[in-house]
């Protein structure tokens, strides 16, 4: 029974690492008032870029870093359509995820055709810092990826709630006017803001293809970034309260991993449909109290 | 010489050219794709636009494409049109497909004249059921059904891989697929010698109701007086909430109408992929049919034609037929930036004629006659 608690906190971590990375991501977008639906098609381009270049030049370090600058670039795009052009967010975002996935499959099969098995690299080796230590070691056996995640968060509350920028973040999303009447740059804040989102839910994606799997598969995402739109509504758009809810669904995905194998009387597929169900559910219970940033869905004009 | 852009709608006649210079603009963006295929544009855009034109069999097929992209545009711009975002038409599409698999192996031995318009009935009813909770979680508890709908799209597809691994499983192949419907719950056919079916006429038949709806009900109205604002729509004296879940409800019930023409009409099973995404791509058509419904239509058949043409240029040339994804979603994002751009003007002056202090970069001016 306590293998069975310590190995579902160790696949707990693992599984709340994209989902964090992604969700950090997008809160970002949505402080700076911009819903990004752009998210699954941008964790999708993570994940095939970051294999691709991994695996044709043989490190993942540099597939890890052209992930980011795809990521990057994606948020350029919807950038220039939500925040210069004015375009509807839900629209463009959605037009962006559904470029990105695309693109993302037209690029594998150009690359490798329709190969019978799904091609695989040699992932990230995990870090074992607590070593052969009971309990510990194998709750701290985790990927470099996870570490940087979870570091991340007291980093980006640090910079939303501790600096300048990130007080510019937040005003250009809750109240845009008052901002630019403040002398802040609306369109140039927003840019930045998407840009370090589109950054972050690429290396969410990539995490899967580089460090979870090593291979790249074309469910690899599978709904994922939806479900990271849903913790950031979740965790009231706070940093510390995204990585409670990243961990909770991370929760009850291991969980479910495990009730497929024990021999529990029900098809498997109610287990793979369960942590969608729970999102929904906490959405609904935590739905009233979201407190959505002011200026989100609104496109910003000079007049 | 200095750039200002200038707010001012473009002219009347340039209108209608709006939406061909944005598949033009598209073509030359993804040009590129092509040349790293190892293939020629110019003859990629023939396959893409000319060669589906060019046989009767491959003519009627872009037809049978657009069916359910007919049916999807129309269920999303229903949704759309009162301020809804159902995202869930994939979901609802797959609900209607499982309603006529069942209804189309249990009605076996009654008269096509019962068993089709049950199975529509059944099939409008199974989307209008996916679409149910997220429409009532967004009246009663204000969550935002972009997320639900599309977390509901996920559920679903494990229903189906349910059924068709377990109780559904074809117990004469053992493929995972559904037994076949019965003849008497068969879409009968349009053409002799071409799988055209019942499905076609019923898209059409969508968009007459939608422009009837549309244009001469007062639940148009109140749907799209909703959609242009909800507080305004509610001062207006209209019931809100009531206008949201009902335009959610015949959203989700057309687009399981695509499902049931799926099942009834091309595969005769419930498979698992029964749609290569028709649900996502109905909102890439409500949009380039900028909500309306002769553009919806307009808008489904060039959809059809680009997604026949995708698997004529990889059949004929080698590129991916991914490509054809990558076009539509490219010819949404150009088309929507169009619309804005269509409301500028660039214009050139000279250094020294007429310069406002300029506050740099990009600012807006309304022109006298401009409003």
């Amino acid at each position: 029974m306590d293998d069975f608690i310590i190995g579902l906190v160790a696949a707990t971590l693992r599984v709340a690492t994209p989902l964090l990375l992604a969700t950090l991501g997008e809160l970002y977008a949505e402080r700076a008032g911009i819903l990004n639906l752009g998210i699954e098609g941008t964790m999708f381009v993570g994940a095939f870029v970051g294999f691709v270049v991994a695996d044709k030049t043989f490190s993942l370090g540099v597939g890890l870093a052209a992930a980011i600058i795809a990521g990057v670039l994606s948020g350029m795009l919807m950038a220039l359509l939500s925040v210069w052009l004015g375009v509807s967010q839900h629209v463009s975002g959605l037009g962006i995820t559904l470029l990105l996935t695309g693109l993302s499959l037209f690029g594998f099969r150009l690359v490798y055709g329709e190969p019978r098995i799904p091609p695989a690299i040699q992932p990230f080796e995990r870090l074992s810092p607590a070593g052969q230590v009971p309990v510990l070691g194998a709750i701290l056996d985790q990927y470099a990826l996870t570490y940087i995640a979870l570091a991340l968060v007291p980093v980006v509350w640090l910079m939303m709630y501790r600096s300048n920028i990130g007080l510019q973040i937040r005003a250009v999303g809750e109240n845009p006017e008052a901002a630019d009447a403040a002398g802040v740059n609306v369109f140039r804040i927003r840019f930045l803001a998407l840009s370090i989102a589109g950054g972050l839910m690429a290396a969410g994606g990539a995490f899967l293809s580089l460090a979870q799997l090593g291979s790249f598969t074309y469910g690899i995402i599978a709904g994922r970034g939806w479900v990271c739109i849903a913790l950031v509504i979740f965790g009231n758009w706070h940093p510390v309260k995204v990585l409670w809810g990243a961990l909770l669904f991370g929760g009850v995905f291991a969980l479910q991993l495990r009730l497929q194998v024990s021999g529990l009387d029900l098809p498997y597929e109610t287990f793979l449909a369960l942590p969608y169900l729970v999102t929904i559910l906490a959405l609904a219970v935590a739905g009233r109290n979201a407190t959505y940033p002011g200026a989100l869905l609104k496109p910003y004009k000079r007049e | 010489m200095k750039l200002r852009i200038e707010r001012a709608a473009a002219p009347l006649w340039m209108r209608p050219l709006i939406p061909i210079l944005a598949v033009i603009t598209t073509f030359i963006l993804t040009a590129a794709l092509v040349v790293m295929a190892k293939a020629n544009p110019l003859e990629a855009y023939y396959h893409f636009l000319i060669a589906p034109l060019s046989s009767r069999v491959s003519a009627i097929e872009v037809l049978v494409k657009s069916t359910p992209l007919l049916l999807t545009g129309v269920a999303v711009t229903f949704a759309f049109s009162a301020g809804y975002f159902n995202i869930g038409a994939e979901g609802q599409l797959y609900a209607g497909a499982i309603a006529a698999a069942w209804l189309g192996v249990v009605l076996e031995s009654l008269s096509p004249l019962i068993a089709i318009p049950v199975m529509l009935i059944g099939g409008f009813v199974a989307g209008m059921v996916w679409a149910l909770t997220p429409a009532l979680l967004k009246v009663k508890v204000a969550v935002d059904e972009v997320v639900t709908t599309l977390l509901l799209n996920s559920v679903i597809l494990f229903i189906v891989s349910y059924l068709l691994n377990g109780p559904w499983r074809d117990p004469v192949s053992g493929w995972p697929q559904s037994p076949e419907i019965s003849a008497s719950a068969t879409f009968f056919k349009l053409l002799p010698r071409a799988r055209l079916h019942l499905g076609f006429i019923i898209g059409l038949l969508t968009i007459i109701a939608l422009w009837f709806v549309f244009s001469r009900t007062t639940f148009g109205l109140k749907m799209r007086a909703t959609g242009l604002g909800k507080e305004a729509a509610r001062f207006a004296g209209i019931n809100v909430n009531r206008t949201i879940i009902l335009a959610a409800l015949i959203s989700g019930g057309i687009a399981g109408l695509a499902g049931v023409g799926e099942v009834a009409g091309i595969h005769f099973h419930l498979i698992d992929a029964i749609s290569p995404g028709y649900g996502y791509t109905g909102i890439i058509i409500a949009m380039l049919g900028g909500l309306n419904p002769i553009g919806v239509g307009i808008a489904a058949l060039f959809i059809g034609l680009l997604t026949t043409g995708a698997q004529s240029v990889s059949r004929a040339l080698g590129v991916p037929a991914y490509l054809g994804d990558v076009v539509q979603a490219s010819l949404l994002l150009v088309t929507l930036g169009a619309f804005v751009l269509q409301n500028y003007r660039i214009h050139w002056i000279s250094g020294k004629a007429l310069s406002p202090p300029t506050t740099g970069g990009f600012s807006e001016r309304e022109t006298k006659s401009g409003t």
